[in-house]
Protein backbone atom coordinates (compact mmCIF):
# COMPACT_ATOMS: atom_id res chain seq x y z
CA UNK A 1 0.00 0.00 0.00
CA UNK A 2 1.54 3.36 -0.98
CA UNK A 3 -0.20 6.65 0.71
CA UNK A 4 0.71 10.46 0.19
CA UNK A 5 -0.54 13.88 -0.31
CA UNK A 6 -2.08 14.82 -3.50
CA UNK A 7 0.30 17.23 -5.47
CA UNK A 8 -2.11 18.34 -8.82
CA UNK A 9 -0.65 19.16 -12.18
CA UNK A 10 -2.22 20.22 -15.34
CA UNK A 11 -2.35 18.42 -18.77
CA UNK A 12 0.61 17.62 -21.29
CA UNK A 13 3.26 18.09 -18.55
CA UNK A 14 6.26 18.28 -20.78
CA UNK A 15 9.93 16.87 -19.33
CA UNK A 16 11.06 19.28 -20.25
CA UNK A 17 9.08 21.03 -17.55
CA UNK A 18 10.09 17.75 -15.59
CA UNK A 19 13.70 18.31 -16.09
CA UNK A 20 15.37 21.07 -18.28
CA UNK A 21 17.91 19.63 -20.44
CA UNK A 22 20.77 21.82 -18.33
CA UNK A 23 20.59 19.66 -15.97
CA UNK A 24 21.01 16.43 -17.96
CA UNK A 25 24.55 15.77 -17.33
CA UNK A 26 23.84 14.42 -13.89
CA UNK A 27 22.86 10.69 -14.07
CA UNK A 28 22.30 10.83 -10.01
CA UNK A 29 18.60 10.34 -9.07
CA UNK A 30 19.07 12.87 -5.73
CA UNK A 31 21.18 15.46 -8.02
CA UNK A 32 18.19 15.47 -10.40
CA UNK A 33 15.63 15.48 -7.34
CA UNK A 34 17.03 19.40 -7.08
CA UNK A 35 15.92 20.53 -10.38
CA UNK A 36 12.11 18.37 -10.18
CA UNK A 37 9.54 20.10 -11.99
CA UNK A 38 12.12 23.36 -12.37
CA UNK A 39 10.74 24.57 -15.41
CA UNK A 40 7.19 24.39 -14.56
CA UNK A 41 6.87 25.73 -10.61
CA UNK A 42 10.57 27.21 -9.41
CA UNK A 43 8.20 26.36 -5.50
CA UNK A 44 7.57 22.68 -6.70
CA UNK A 45 9.67 21.13 -3.97
CA UNK A 46 8.09 23.01 -1.04
CA UNK A 47 4.72 21.28 -1.94
CA UNK A 48 6.03 17.57 -1.47
CA UNK A 49 6.87 15.63 1.44
CA UNK A 50 9.55 13.34 0.46
CA UNK A 51 7.95 9.70 0.77
CA UNK A 52 4.54 11.15 1.51
CA UNK A 53 3.57 12.85 -1.87
CA UNK A 54 1.58 11.46 -4.91
CA UNK A 55 1.75 13.26 -8.16
CA UNK A 56 -1.66 13.55 -9.68
CA UNK A 57 -1.55 15.17 -13.67
CA UNK A 58 -4.03 15.40 -16.70
CA UNK A 59 -3.54 13.83 -19.58
CA UNK A 60 -0.42 13.10 -21.78
CA UNK A 61 1.81 13.44 -18.72
CA UNK A 62 5.65 12.90 -19.61
CA UNK A 63 5.09 14.53 -23.64
CA UNK A 64 8.55 15.23 -25.24
CA UNK A 65 12.01 13.75 -24.84
CA UNK A 66 12.62 10.24 -23.97
CA UNK A 67 14.79 11.67 -21.20
CA UNK A 68 14.79 8.77 -18.42
CA UNK A 69 15.98 11.67 -15.95
CA UNK A 70 12.55 13.01 -15.95
CA UNK A 71 11.12 9.44 -13.86
CA UNK A 72 14.48 9.34 -11.90
CA UNK A 73 13.65 12.80 -10.80
CA UNK A 74 10.50 12.50 -9.92
CA UNK A 75 11.39 9.29 -7.63
CA UNK A 76 14.72 10.87 -6.58
CA UNK A 77 12.74 13.27 -5.05
CA UNK A 78 10.71 11.04 -2.81
CA UNK A 79 7.45 11.12 -4.97
CA UNK A 80 5.50 7.64 -4.08
CA UNK A 81 3.27 7.65 -7.30
CA UNK A 82 1.92 9.29 -10.25
CA UNK A 83 -1.35 8.88 -11.11
CA UNK A 84 -2.46 10.51 -14.35
CA UNK A 85 -5.06 10.67 -16.89
CA UNK A 86 -2.86 9.28 -19.20
CA UNK A 87 0.84 9.04 -19.75
CA UNK A 88 3.13 9.49 -23.00
CA UNK A 89 4.42 6.45 -24.09
CA UNK A 90 8.07 6.92 -23.68
CA UNK A 91 8.11 8.08 -19.91
CA UNK A 92 5.33 5.46 -19.50
CA UNK A 93 8.00 2.51 -20.55
CA UNK A 94 10.59 4.49 -18.30
CA UNK A 95 9.01 4.92 -15.21
CA UNK A 96 7.89 1.26 -15.44
CA UNK A 97 11.61 0.61 -16.48
CA UNK A 98 13.08 2.20 -13.28
CA UNK A 99 10.27 1.06 -10.64
CA UNK A 100 8.47 4.24 -10.24
CA UNK A 101 4.53 3.59 -9.94
CA UNK A 102 2.32 5.09 -12.25
CA UNK A 103 -1.53 4.64 -12.63
CA UNK A 104 -4.01 5.92 -15.44
CA UNK A 105 -7.07 6.69 -14.04
CA UNK A 106 -8.74 9.54 -16.31
CA UNK A 107 -11.15 9.73 -13.71
CA UNK A 108 -9.00 9.82 -10.80
CA UNK A 109 -6.56 12.31 -12.52
CA UNK A 110 -10.22 15.02 -12.51
CA UNK A 111 -11.38 14.21 -9.36
CA UNK A 112 -8.53 14.06 -6.76
CA UNK A 113 -7.71 17.66 -5.65
CA UNK A 114 -4.56 19.30 -4.29
CA UNK A 115 -3.94 18.17 -0.91
CA UNK A 116 -6.19 15.10 -0.86
CA UNK A 117 -5.04 12.38 0.70
CA UNK A 118 -4.46 9.33 -1.38
CA UNK A 119 -3.79 5.53 -1.28
CA UNK A 120 -3.21 3.12 -3.47
CA UNK A 121 -3.22 -0.77 -3.72
CA UNK A 122 -0.56 -1.48 -6.56
CA UNK A 123 -1.77 -5.38 -7.09
CA UNK A 124 -5.64 -4.06 -7.35
CA UNK A 125 -4.28 -0.57 -9.05
CA UNK A 126 -7.34 0.55 -6.67
CA UNK A 127 -6.80 4.44 -5.76
CA UNK A 128 -8.83 5.24 -3.15
CA UNK A 129 -9.18 9.18 -2.21
CA UNK A 130 -9.68 9.21 1.63
CA UNK A 131 -10.31 12.38 1.91
CA UNK A 132 -13.33 12.17 -0.40
CA UNK A 133 -14.13 8.39 0.37
CA UNK A 134 -14.08 7.80 -3.45
CA UNK A 135 -12.71 4.69 -4.95
CA UNK A 136 -11.22 4.74 -8.31
CA UNK A 137 -9.75 1.66 -10.72
CA UNK A 138 -6.89 2.38 -12.76
CA UNK A 139 -6.08 0.54 -15.60
CA UNK A 140 -4.56 -3.07 -15.29
CA UNK A 141 -0.89 -3.78 -16.60
CA UNK A 142 -0.59 -6.34 -18.82
CA UNK A 143 1.18 -9.69 -17.63
CA UNK A 144 4.37 -8.80 -19.10
CA UNK A 145 4.68 -5.14 -17.41
CA UNK A 146 3.50 -6.69 -14.20
CA UNK A 147 6.17 -8.89 -14.07
CA UNK A 148 8.69 -5.83 -14.80
CA UNK A 149 6.86 -3.92 -11.92
CA UNK A 150 7.09 -7.20 -9.74
CA UNK A 151 10.61 -7.59 -10.54
CA UNK A 152 11.64 -3.79 -9.62
CA UNK A 153 12.59 -2.61 -12.86
CA UNK A 154 13.32 -3.60 -15.79
CA UNK A 155 17.35 -4.39 -15.41
CA UNK A 156 16.74 -6.96 -12.42
CA UNK A 157 14.66 -8.93 -14.79
CA UNK A 158 17.86 -8.62 -17.99
CA UNK A 159 20.04 -9.47 -15.17
CA UNK A 160 18.64 -12.59 -14.24
CA UNK A 161 18.15 -13.40 -17.63
CA UNK A 162 21.73 -12.96 -18.22
CA UNK A 163 23.02 -14.51 -15.02
CA UNK A 164 20.76 -18.05 -15.94
CA UNK A 165 22.06 -18.13 -19.53
CA UNK A 166 25.76 -17.96 -18.61
CA UNK B 1 -7.49 -8.59 -43.05
CA UNK B 2 -4.36 -6.95 -44.66
CA UNK B 3 -1.77 -5.00 -42.45
CA UNK B 4 0.13 -1.87 -42.67
CA UNK B 5 3.38 -1.10 -42.86
CA UNK B 6 4.09 -0.40 -39.50
CA UNK B 7 2.48 -3.86 -38.61
CA UNK B 8 4.20 -6.01 -41.30
CA UNK B 9 7.73 -4.54 -39.89
CA UNK B 10 6.43 -5.41 -36.55
CA UNK B 11 5.47 -8.75 -37.37
CA UNK B 12 8.85 -9.80 -39.08
CA UNK B 13 10.59 -8.98 -36.56
CA UNK B 14 8.90 -11.05 -34.21
CA UNK B 15 8.73 -14.16 -36.40
CA UNK B 16 5.33 -13.85 -36.42
CA UNK B 17 2.79 -14.01 -39.76
CA UNK B 18 0.58 -11.26 -38.34
CA UNK B 19 0.80 -9.03 -35.35
CA UNK B 20 -2.96 -6.97 -34.57
CA UNK B 21 -3.28 -3.62 -32.52
CA UNK B 22 -3.04 -3.98 -28.68
CA UNK B 23 -0.59 -7.32 -29.06
CA UNK B 24 2.30 -7.09 -26.97
CA UNK B 25 5.03 -8.77 -28.52
CA UNK B 26 9.22 -9.41 -28.30
CA UNK B 27 11.23 -8.32 -31.79
CA UNK B 28 14.94 -8.51 -32.38
CA UNK B 29 16.13 -5.20 -32.95
CA UNK B 30 18.51 -4.23 -36.16
CA UNK B 31 19.42 -0.18 -34.79
CA UNK B 32 20.09 0.66 -31.67
CA UNK B 33 21.17 4.21 -30.69
CA UNK B 34 21.87 6.26 -27.85
CA UNK B 35 23.60 10.25 -27.62
CA UNK B 36 25.58 11.64 -24.98
CA UNK B 37 22.51 12.25 -23.01
CA UNK B 38 21.01 9.03 -23.21
CA UNK B 39 24.00 6.56 -23.10
CA UNK B 40 25.43 7.40 -20.01
CA UNK B 41 22.59 6.54 -17.79
CA UNK B 42 22.94 3.41 -19.79
CA UNK B 43 26.41 2.61 -19.71
CA UNK B 44 26.31 3.11 -15.84
CA UNK B 45 23.32 0.62 -15.61
CA UNK B 46 25.45 -2.18 -17.39
CA UNK B 47 28.50 -1.39 -15.56
CA UNK B 48 27.44 -1.04 -12.05
CA UNK B 49 25.60 -4.64 -12.31
CA UNK B 50 28.78 -6.20 -13.81
CA UNK B 51 27.00 -7.12 -17.36
CA UNK B 52 29.98 -7.49 -19.83
CA UNK B 53 28.63 -9.43 -22.94
CA UNK B 54 27.55 -7.02 -25.61
CA UNK B 55 26.46 -9.76 -28.15
CA UNK B 56 25.95 -7.40 -31.25
CA UNK B 57 27.78 -4.49 -31.21
CA UNK B 58 27.64 -3.44 -34.68
CA UNK B 59 23.77 -3.10 -34.57
CA UNK B 60 24.79 -0.36 -31.30
CA UNK B 61 24.92 3.35 -32.59
CA UNK B 62 26.16 5.81 -30.57
CA UNK B 63 26.34 9.75 -31.43
CA UNK B 64 28.04 12.39 -28.94
CA UNK B 65 26.02 15.42 -30.71
CA UNK B 66 23.79 17.22 -27.87
CA UNK B 67 26.04 18.93 -25.39
CA UNK B 68 29.02 18.44 -27.68
CA UNK B 69 31.80 19.63 -28.72
CA UNK B 70 32.15 19.37 -24.64
CA UNK B 71 30.00 22.11 -23.12
CA UNK B 72 31.35 21.57 -19.93
CA UNK B 73 33.05 19.11 -17.60
CA UNK B 74 30.22 16.62 -17.10
CA UNK B 75 29.35 16.57 -20.75
CA UNK B 76 33.28 15.90 -21.58
CA UNK B 77 33.03 13.09 -18.76
CA UNK B 78 29.65 11.55 -20.56
CA UNK B 79 31.30 12.14 -23.83
CA UNK B 80 34.18 10.04 -22.45
CA UNK B 81 32.41 7.60 -20.95
CA UNK B 82 30.94 6.59 -24.29
CA UNK B 83 33.67 6.66 -26.24
CA UNK B 84 35.41 3.94 -23.71
CA UNK B 85 32.30 2.27 -23.93
CA UNK B 86 32.62 1.83 -27.53
CA UNK B 87 36.69 0.49 -27.93
CA UNK B 88 35.99 -2.08 -24.70
CA UNK B 89 33.21 -3.52 -26.48
CA UNK B 90 34.33 -3.17 -30.33
CA UNK B 91 31.41 -0.69 -30.99
CA UNK B 92 32.28 0.46 -34.81
CA UNK B 93 29.81 3.23 -34.98
CA UNK B 94 30.42 5.94 -32.50
CA UNK B 95 30.64 9.14 -33.32
CA UNK B 96 32.27 12.30 -32.23
CA UNK B 97 34.82 15.03 -32.92
CA UNK B 98 34.82 15.63 -36.90
CA UNK B 99 32.75 12.41 -37.11
CA UNK B 100 29.35 13.73 -35.58
CA UNK B 101 26.07 14.91 -36.52
CA UNK B 102 22.97 15.36 -35.30
CA UNK B 103 22.11 11.82 -34.69
CA UNK B 104 18.91 11.59 -37.19
CA UNK B 105 20.68 13.47 -39.82
CA UNK B 106 24.17 11.34 -39.46
CA UNK B 107 22.21 7.65 -39.24
CA UNK B 108 20.04 7.56 -42.93
CA UNK B 109 23.08 9.67 -44.59
CA UNK B 110 25.29 7.21 -43.46
CA UNK B 111 23.31 4.24 -44.82
CA UNK B 112 23.08 2.73 -41.19
CA UNK B 113 19.05 2.54 -41.40
CA UNK B 114 17.34 1.30 -44.23
CA UNK B 115 13.92 0.55 -44.92
CA UNK B 116 12.35 -1.98 -43.66
CA UNK B 117 14.42 -1.98 -40.54
CA UNK B 118 13.42 -2.10 -36.81
CA UNK B 119 15.21 0.67 -34.74
CA UNK B 120 15.06 1.51 -31.27
CA UNK B 121 16.49 5.03 -29.58
CA UNK B 122 17.17 6.55 -26.29
CA UNK B 123 16.35 9.74 -28.22
CA UNK B 124 12.39 10.36 -28.53
CA UNK B 125 13.04 12.25 -32.43
CA UNK B 126 14.21 8.22 -33.37
CA UNK B 127 10.76 8.37 -35.42
CA UNK B 128 12.94 10.29 -37.99
CA UNK B 129 13.83 7.01 -40.02
CA UNK B 130 9.81 6.41 -40.46
CA UNK B 131 10.54 8.14 -44.04
CA UNK B 132 12.53 5.56 -45.03
CA UNK B 133 9.67 2.93 -44.51
CA UNK B 134 11.72 1.71 -41.15
CA UNK B 135 10.26 1.48 -38.01
CA UNK B 136 11.73 3.11 -35.41
CA UNK B 137 10.39 4.69 -31.96
CA UNK B 138 12.32 6.53 -28.98
CA UNK B 139 13.02 4.41 -25.71
CA UNK B 140 14.41 5.83 -22.75
CA UNK B 141 18.21 4.62 -21.87
CA UNK B 142 16.81 1.38 -19.73
CA UNK B 143 15.26 -0.07 -22.65
CA UNK B 144 18.07 0.56 -25.15
CA UNK B 145 20.60 -1.26 -22.39
CA UNK B 146 18.54 -3.96 -22.27
CA UNK B 147 18.31 -4.13 -25.58
CA UNK B 148 21.83 -3.83 -26.30
CA UNK B 149 22.33 -7.16 -23.95
CA UNK B 150 19.68 -8.91 -25.75
CA UNK B 151 19.36 -7.66 -29.21
CA UNK B 152 15.91 -7.84 -28.71
CA UNK B 153 12.99 -5.23 -26.84
CA UNK B 154 9.10 -5.45 -26.14
CA UNK B 155 6.69 -3.54 -28.03
CA UNK B 156 2.67 -3.11 -28.01
CA UNK B 157 1.68 -3.03 -31.75
CA UNK B 158 0.26 0.50 -32.58
CA UNK B 159 -2.65 1.26 -34.04
CA UNK B 160 -2.25 3.53 -37.24
CA UNK B 161 -3.61 6.11 -38.07
CA UNK B 162 -3.26 7.44 -42.05
CA UNK B 163 -2.79 10.98 -43.06
CA UNK B 164 -3.69 11.29 -47.13
CA UNK B 165 -2.28 14.43 -48.56
CA UNK B 166 -3.11 15.99 -51.76
CA UNK B 167 -3.97 19.47 -53.74
CA UNK B 168 -1.31 22.17 -54.55
CA UNK B 169 1.42 23.34 -51.59
CA UNK B 170 2.15 26.83 -51.56
CA UNK B 171 5.53 27.99 -52.42
CA UNK B 172 6.65 28.37 -48.82
CA UNK B 173 4.46 25.50 -47.97
CA UNK B 174 7.34 22.80 -47.03
CA UNK B 175 6.75 19.23 -45.24
CA UNK B 176 7.64 21.35 -41.85
CA UNK B 177 4.26 23.12 -42.53
CA UNK B 178 2.13 20.00 -43.30
CA UNK B 179 3.64 18.19 -39.78
CA UNK B 180 2.95 21.38 -38.01
CA UNK B 181 -0.52 21.90 -39.45
CA UNK B 182 -1.35 17.81 -38.58
CA UNK B 183 -0.48 18.42 -35.21
CA UNK B 184 -2.69 21.64 -34.87
CA UNK B 185 -5.01 19.46 -35.77
CA UNK B 186 -4.93 16.71 -33.74
CA UNK B 187 -3.04 18.05 -30.82
CA UNK B 188 -0.09 16.90 -29.32
CA UNK B 189 -1.54 13.43 -28.13
CA UNK B 190 -3.82 13.45 -30.56
CA UNK B 191 -1.73 10.28 -32.23
CA UNK B 192 -0.44 9.29 -28.64
CA UNK B 193 0.58 5.69 -28.81
CA UNK B 194 -0.44 5.43 -32.52
CA UNK B 195 1.48 5.02 -35.90
CA UNK B 196 1.17 8.13 -38.18
CA UNK B 197 1.52 6.81 -41.72
CA UNK B 198 1.60 9.73 -44.02
CA UNK B 199 0.63 8.82 -47.91
CA UNK B 200 -0.87 10.71 -51.06
CA UNK B 201 0.42 12.76 -54.14
CA UNK B 202 1.74 15.33 -52.12
CA UNK B 203 3.83 13.31 -49.96
CA UNK B 204 5.34 11.41 -53.41
CA UNK B 205 6.22 15.18 -54.01
CA UNK B 206 8.02 15.95 -51.25
CA UNK B 207 11.72 15.22 -51.25
CA UNK B 208 13.46 13.10 -48.67
CA UNK B 209 14.84 15.43 -46.77
CA UNK B 210 10.52 17.08 -46.21
CA UNK B 211 9.70 13.46 -46.06
CA UNK B 212 12.35 12.92 -43.06
CA UNK B 213 10.98 16.55 -41.49
CA UNK B 214 7.27 15.00 -41.15
CA UNK B 215 8.20 11.95 -39.59
CA UNK B 216 10.78 13.48 -37.20
CA UNK B 217 7.72 15.20 -35.52
CA UNK B 218 5.20 12.39 -35.17
CA UNK B 219 6.50 12.23 -31.46
CA UNK B 220 5.11 15.99 -31.61
CA UNK B 221 1.30 14.00 -31.69
CA UNK B 222 2.59 11.61 -29.16
CA UNK B 223 2.86 9.35 -32.20
CA UNK B 224 5.34 5.55 -31.41
CA UNK B 225 6.22 6.46 -34.97
CA UNK B 226 6.18 8.02 -38.46
CA UNK B 227 6.21 6.18 -41.15
CA UNK B 228 5.89 6.40 -45.13
CA UNK B 229 6.25 3.93 -47.45
CA UNK B 230 9.41 3.16 -49.43
CA UNK B 231 9.37 4.67 -53.37
CA UNK B 232 12.16 5.65 -56.41
CA UNK B 233 13.23 8.43 -54.32
CA UNK B 234 14.01 6.14 -51.03
CA UNK B 235 15.26 3.68 -52.82
CA UNK B 236 17.61 6.30 -54.61
CA UNK B 237 18.35 8.07 -50.95
CA UNK B 238 19.17 4.28 -49.92
CA UNK B 239 21.69 3.48 -53.11
CA UNK B 240 23.30 6.81 -52.31
CA UNK B 241 23.86 6.26 -48.62
CA UNK B 242 25.91 3.13 -49.45
CA UNK B 243 24.03 1.23 -46.80
CA UNK B 244 25.75 -2.05 -46.58
CA UNK B 245 22.14 -4.52 -45.76
CA UNK B 246 19.64 -4.87 -48.62
CA UNK B 247 16.51 -2.93 -48.07
CA UNK B 248 13.42 -4.33 -47.21
CA UNK B 249 10.11 -3.30 -48.79
CA UNK B 250 6.87 -3.16 -46.86
CA UNK B 251 4.01 -1.32 -47.88
CA UNK B 252 0.59 -1.08 -46.05
CA UNK B 253 -2.57 -3.93 -47.92
CA UNK B 254 -5.16 -2.26 -48.75
CA UNK B 255 -7.62 -4.53 -46.44
CA UNK B 256 -4.92 -2.95 -43.79
CA UNK B 257 -7.16 -1.54 -40.42
CA UNK B 258 -6.96 2.05 -39.66
CA UNK B 259 -7.90 3.59 -36.47
CA UNK B 260 -8.79 6.61 -38.81
CA UNK B 261 -7.99 8.30 -41.96
CA UNK B 262 -7.58 11.90 -42.08
CA UNK B 263 -7.73 13.48 -45.74
CA UNK B 264 -5.79 16.55 -46.23
CA UNK B 265 -6.38 19.42 -48.67
CA UNK B 266 -3.34 20.75 -48.17
CA UNK B 267 -4.05 23.71 -51.11
CA UNK B 268 -6.04 25.71 -48.16
CA UNK B 269 -2.51 24.82 -45.82
CA UNK B 270 -0.20 28.58 -45.43
CA UNK B 271 2.85 28.98 -43.64
CA UNK B 272 2.86 27.26 -40.15
CA UNK B 273 4.06 29.27 -36.48
CA UNK B 274 3.48 27.00 -33.94
CA UNK B 275 3.33 29.51 -30.75
CA UNK B 276 4.50 29.00 -27.27
CA UNK B 277 5.05 26.57 -25.19
CA UNK B 278 2.81 23.51 -27.14
CA UNK B 279 3.65 22.41 -31.18
CA UNK B 280 0.08 22.19 -31.33
CA UNK B 281 -0.72 26.22 -31.14
CA UNK B 282 -0.39 26.57 -34.84
CA UNK B 283 -1.02 29.64 -36.76
CA UNK B 284 -0.82 30.44 -40.63
CA UNK B 285 2.47 32.93 -40.80
CA UNK B 286 -0.08 35.49 -42.99
CA UNK B 287 -2.67 35.76 -39.66
CA UNK B 288 -0.36 36.87 -36.64
CA UNK B 289 0.18 40.01 -35.23
CA UNK B 290 3.81 41.54 -34.96
CA UNK B 291 6.48 39.43 -33.22
CA UNK B 292 9.61 40.79 -33.24
CA UNK B 293 12.52 38.10 -32.31
CA UNK B 294 15.82 38.07 -31.12
CA UNK B 295 17.07 34.96 -32.00
CA UNK B 296 16.63 32.39 -35.11
CA UNK B 297 17.82 29.03 -35.15
CA UNK B 298 17.77 26.80 -38.46
CA UNK B 299 18.42 23.54 -37.53
CA UNK B 300 18.18 20.62 -35.38
CA UNK B 301 17.15 17.49 -36.45
CA UNK B 302 13.25 18.81 -37.89
CA UNK B 303 15.39 21.31 -40.45
CA UNK B 304 19.42 20.94 -40.49
CA UNK B 305 19.93 19.33 -43.88
CA UNK B 306 20.67 20.47 -47.22
CA UNK B 307 17.47 20.89 -48.46
CA UNK B 308 16.72 23.23 -45.34
CA UNK B 309 19.91 25.24 -45.65
CA UNK B 310 19.25 26.02 -48.99
CA UNK B 311 15.77 27.35 -48.32
CA UNK B 312 17.11 29.46 -46.04
CA UNK B 313 19.79 30.74 -48.58
CA UNK B 314 17.34 31.68 -51.34
CA UNK B 315 16.21 34.38 -48.81
CA UNK B 316 19.28 35.25 -47.23
CA UNK B 317 21.32 35.70 -50.67
CA UNK B 318 21.75 39.13 -50.56
CA UNK B 319 20.22 40.79 -47.82
CA UNK B 320 21.60 41.54 -44.29
CA UNK B 321 19.76 40.24 -40.94
CA UNK B 322 18.45 42.63 -39.09
CA UNK B 323 20.73 44.62 -36.36
CA UNK B 324 18.71 43.07 -33.41
CA UNK B 325 18.65 39.58 -34.29
CA UNK B 326 21.46 36.94 -33.51
CA UNK B 327 21.18 34.47 -36.69
CA UNK B 328 22.69 30.67 -36.03
CA UNK B 329 22.72 27.59 -38.27
CA UNK B 330 23.39 24.44 -37.59
CA UNK B 331 24.29 22.19 -40.89
CA UNK B 332 23.02 19.19 -39.46
CA UNK B 333 25.80 16.79 -40.17
CA UNK B 334 29.66 17.42 -41.60
CA UNK B 335 27.84 15.97 -45.07
CA UNK B 336 25.68 18.79 -44.86
CA UNK B 337 28.10 21.66 -43.89
CA UNK B 338 30.62 20.21 -46.57
CA UNK B 339 27.63 20.58 -49.33
CA UNK B 340 26.59 24.05 -47.81
CA UNK B 341 30.07 25.33 -48.23
CA UNK B 342 30.42 23.58 -52.06
CA UNK B 343 26.96 25.73 -52.86
CA UNK B 344 27.95 28.84 -51.56
CA UNK B 345 25.54 28.46 -49.03
CA UNK B 346 28.07 29.43 -45.81
CA UNK B 347 28.72 32.80 -48.16
CA UNK B 348 25.65 33.89 -48.28
CA UNK B 349 25.07 33.40 -44.19
CA UNK B 350 28.39 35.01 -43.27
CA UNK B 351 27.55 37.47 -45.65
CA UNK B 352 24.09 37.96 -44.31
CA UNK B 353 25.75 38.24 -41.09
CA UNK B 354 24.82 35.13 -39.14
CA UNK B 355 27.01 32.49 -36.81
CA UNK B 356 27.92 29.34 -38.32
CA UNK B 357 27.41 27.09 -35.75
CA UNK B 358 29.21 23.15 -35.22
CA UNK B 359 26.75 20.12 -36.45
CA UNK B 360 24.86 19.32 -33.12
CA UNK B 361 21.87 19.56 -31.54
CA UNK B 362 22.80 23.18 -29.79
CA UNK B 363 19.92 25.11 -28.26
CA UNK B 364 16.94 23.55 -29.14
CA UNK B 365 17.15 21.95 -25.81
CA UNK B 366 18.33 24.40 -24.35
CA UNK B 367 21.89 22.90 -23.87
CA UNK B 368 24.40 25.20 -25.09
CA UNK B 369 25.82 27.35 -28.01
CA UNK B 370 22.76 30.04 -28.31
CA UNK B 371 20.57 29.63 -25.03
CA UNK B 372 17.84 32.28 -24.45
CA UNK B 373 17.65 35.16 -21.91
CA UNK B 374 14.75 36.06 -19.89
CA UNK B 375 11.88 37.33 -21.96
CA UNK B 376 14.00 36.51 -25.55
CA UNK B 377 12.20 35.43 -28.10
CA UNK B 378 13.53 32.89 -31.06
CA UNK B 379 12.13 31.92 -34.26
CA UNK B 380 13.31 28.41 -34.80
CA UNK B 381 13.32 25.61 -37.21
CA UNK B 382 13.51 23.12 -34.17
CA UNK B 383 10.59 20.87 -33.29
CA UNK B 384 9.68 22.01 -29.28
CA UNK B 385 8.34 24.88 -27.88
CA UNK B 386 7.71 24.40 -24.60
CA UNK B 387 8.70 26.37 -21.51
CA UNK B 388 12.17 26.76 -21.49
CA UNK B 389 13.00 24.15 -23.76
CA UNK B 390 15.28 26.78 -24.87
CA UNK B 391 16.51 28.44 -22.00
CA UNK B 392 15.03 30.49 -19.29
CA UNK B 393 11.58 29.84 -18.50
CA UNK B 394 10.26 32.95 -19.81
CA UNK B 395 11.90 32.97 -22.73
CA UNK B 396 9.62 32.06 -26.55
CA UNK B 397 10.42 29.58 -29.16
CA UNK B 398 8.17 30.01 -32.33
CA UNK B 399 8.43 26.99 -34.35
CA UNK B 400 8.95 27.56 -38.20
CA UNK B 401 10.13 26.72 -41.55
CA UNK B 402 13.38 27.51 -42.85
CA UNK B 403 12.17 29.88 -45.29
CA UNK B 404 10.14 31.56 -42.18
CA UNK B 405 13.26 31.52 -40.37
CA UNK B 406 15.34 33.35 -42.89
CA UNK B 407 12.90 35.77 -43.65
CA UNK B 408 12.14 36.65 -40.06
CA UNK B 409 15.76 36.76 -39.52
CA UNK B 410 15.72 39.67 -41.82
CA UNK B 411 12.90 41.49 -40.61
CA UNK B 412 13.45 41.13 -36.97
CA UNK B 413 9.53 40.06 -36.77
CA UNK B 414 8.06 36.58 -37.72
CA UNK B 415 6.69 37.00 -41.43
CA UNK B 416 7.24 34.74 -44.60
CA UNK B 417 9.85 35.76 -47.83
CA UNK B 418 6.89 37.61 -49.65
CA UNK B 419 6.12 39.79 -47.44
CA UNK B 420 9.77 41.47 -47.12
Amino acid sequence: MIRGKAVVLGDNVDTDGIIPARYLTSTDPKELAKHCMEGLDPHFLERITPGATILVAGKNFGCGSSREHAPLAIKGCGIVAVIAASFARIFFRNAINIGLPILESEEAAFRIREGDMVSIDLATGEIHNETTGEVFKAQPFPPLLQEIIAAGGLMNLVEKRVRTNS
Amino acid sequence: MGMTITEKIIAVHAGKEKVVPGELVQVTVDVMLANDITAPLSIKELEKRGIATIPYPERIVLVADHNTPARDIPSAENVKLMREFAKKHNIPYFFEGGNVGIEHVLLPELGLVVPGDLVIGADSHTCTYGALGAFATGMGSTDLAASWVLGETWLRVPESLKFVLSGERHPFVTGKDLILFIIGEIGVDGARYCAMEFEGPVISSLSMDERFTMTNMAIEAGAKNGIIAPDEKTLAYVRESGALRQPRIFTSDPDATWQKVFAIDVTKIEPQVAFPHLPSNTRSVYSIPKIEIDQVVIGSCTNGRIEDLRMAAKVLQGRKVHPRVRLLIFPGSPKVLRKAEEEGLIRVFLEAGGVIAPPSCGPCLGGHLGVLASFERCASTTNRNFIGRMGHETSEVYLVNPYIAASSAVAGYITAPDKL
